[in-house]
């Protein structure tokens, strides 16, 4: 099958012939299977948000190519613009680009620029805001009442309206307290069970990255440096580290066990895997 | 895109024209700025010429970048020029049906472009090679004595500097939220001037509010480091002159006599 989405040798330089050329990702190759969920971490400045722009066409690379379902998405402006209603990106902090009269009118931007009907603009956006639990009496509110984890989520649903195929969010999680983490996280499963989507996303948080993805990629000075399941990125812990990130919390706590003597399996990411290890260790007589 | 905006931009550098004294530099474009008018031959014009090419090659900054600025303004140029070519009286060059090229008129519209080209790059000079800080230190300096006529100095500095150290984030922010939108769609390209305008609004707005929440914030984090003006505020770097920024008086003093000579003179 052809990936949905397929980097070849992308490089990307900013202001090139200028003092400040800046490399923001070279000989990039990722594919990106059908219904994935794919999770990118990377230290500030590794090329996450490069790569991600690259992916529904916003940025063009200076060199190499980019497919969507085997199609060069650059191949055209029409392509171009296109591939934006099938490859949805949510923006860090996306909340600040809300600027209509009313958070309905907000969510409808994205699918009103794609030409639909009313009946079907007004069907998706009330599916969307289902989608981000957005009660539905803040649909007449100004955007700018709403809490900032409403705000978050309403900025969400304005991309989730357009029932991309594609959804890539660029830490949808930063600066919201835990439970608002949650349920932001629990939204986007949500919708990539209901819709088969793929979705990608970019998060700083191992903890959120373990327990939601299926396949990570850790991006370093502009280039993928690993590519797995987390199981196979968090056992190289040392690798990790190198890269100025760390492994989840849970994954230390179970190092430190088997250093005390402890047989627990290498690559424990979660806190369920964990348990699971321990209550089976209890099971087999040891006492912890 | 946005970014490769120039405008007030600093590239950093170690030159003698760097670290000059900011007052000096204020001075010194000032005068260029008159000598530019004054001028009125080619030789004097020359003259001012090799100034700022000798202060451009001591700068290390590219010419390119420099005449990178003159993009903008092209249109107006060639306008004005053209309008200069056939419209000026005099002896004719040649006749095209009942409109004359006059001799004037070139040499009008030639001393034209190459006032606003040398007046574009020798103020870009400036720019580029002041960071923004020292610029406003060296107005506020120089606009010092305004302040017995009661002319808010200080604060006008540091509206202005504030200013300056904005452009660049709005410029990043702009590109932002123009990419969220287009992600979603929006269309800031096609379209008449009514449609194009209000494809504007969802840039607009946003960078509205967060222009405002940023000035709120900044005032906020002034106040709480205890910002409180002008008065009995000291500075981390004393401006002070050194022996490079008399030579460049004295050149600078050299050049405006020789212009004025010329000048009067009427070569």
């Amino acid at each position: 099958m052809t990936p949905i989405i397929e980097l070849e040798k992308v490089s990307h330089v900013y202001s090139e012939g200028t003092p400040f050329e800046l490399a923001g990702i070279r000989d990039v190759n990722l594919k990106i299977e059908q219904g994935e969920f794919l999770g990118i971490i990377g230290h500030t400045g590794s090329g996450k948000s490069t790569m991600i722009q690259h992916l529904n066409g916003l940025i063009k690379p200076t060199a190499g190519k980019v497919y969507f379902k085997g199609e060069d998405i650059n191949a055209s402006k029409e392509t171009a613009r296109d591939v934006r209603f099938k490859v949805g990106l949510v923006f860090q902090y996306p909340e600040y680009q809300l600027f209509e009269e009313t958070v309905y009118k907000d969510i409808a931007f994205g699918p009103k620029n794609m030409k639909l009907s009313d009946a079907e603009i007004d069907d998706r956006v009330r599916e969307a805001a289902r989608f981000v639990k957005l009660p539905e009496s803040v649909m007449n509110k100004s955007p700018f009442e709403l809490s900032g984890g409403q705000k978050r989520r309403a900025a969400i649903a304005g991309v989730i309206a357009m029932q991309p195929e594609v959804l890539i969010l660029d830490e949808p999680t930063a600066g919201l307290d835990p439970r608002g983490c949650d349920e932001i996280i629990d939204n986007i499963k949500e919708y990539r069970e209901k819709r088969g989507a793929t979705v990608i996303m970019v998060s700083h948080s191992m903890e959120e990255i373990a327990r939601t993805v299926g396949r990570m990629v850790v991006m370093y000075h502009g280039h993928i440096a690993m590519d797995g399941t987390p199981r196979d990125v968090f056992a190289k812990k040392k690798e990790i580290e190198s890269m100025g990130l760390s492994v989840p919390q849970v994954t230390k706590i179970a190092e430190r066990l088997k250093a005390m003597g402890l047989p627990i399996d290498d690559s424990v990411y979660t806190i369920d895997q964990l348990m699971l290890e321990l209550t089976a260790l209890r099971g087999g007589g040891i006492r912890c | 895109m946005l970014r490769d905006i120039t405008l007030g931009q600093y590239f950093p550098g170690s030159s003698v024209i760097h670290n000059l004294d900011p007052r000096t530099k204020l001075v010194v474009v000032f005068v260029y700025i008159v000598l530019l008018f004054v001028g009125n031959s080619f030789v004097s014009y020359i003259v001012l010429g090799a100034l700022l090419a000798a202060c451009i090659a001591a700068s290390g900054i590219k010419l390119k970048m420099l005449l990178r600025g003159i993009k903008p303004v092209i249109i107006i140029l060639i306008f004005t020029a053209v309008l200069n070519i056939f419209f000026t009286p005099g002896t004719p060059v040649f006749t095209l049906w009942r409109i004359s090229v006059t001799y004037e008129g070139l040499r009008m519209a030639a001393y034209l472009i190459i006032r606003i080209v040398m007046l574009i790059t020798g103020t870009l000079l400036l720019t580029y090679t002041t960071s923004p800080l020292a610029l406003t230190d060296g107005l506020e300096a120089l606009m010092r004595p305004l302040k017995k006529i009661k002319v808010p100095v200080h604060e006008l500095t540091m509206m202005m500097s504030i200013a300056l150290k904005f452009i660049p984030i709005l410029i990043e922010e702009t590109d932002k939220i123009m990419s969220a939108q287009k992600a979603r769609g929006a269309d800031f390209e096609t379209g008449n001037l009514i449609q194009k305008a209000k494809a504007m609004m969802p840039l607009l707005i946003p960078l509205f509010i967060s222009s405002l929440r940023r000035a709120e914030e900044l005032a906020m984090a002034m106040e709480s480091r205890c910002y409180h003006g002008d008065d009995g505020r000291t500075r981390m770097k004393q401006l002070v002159f050194a022996g490079r920024d008399y030579a460049a008086f004295a050149l600078t003093a050299v050049t405006a006599a020789v212009m004025i000579t010329l000048a009067v003179f009427g070569f």
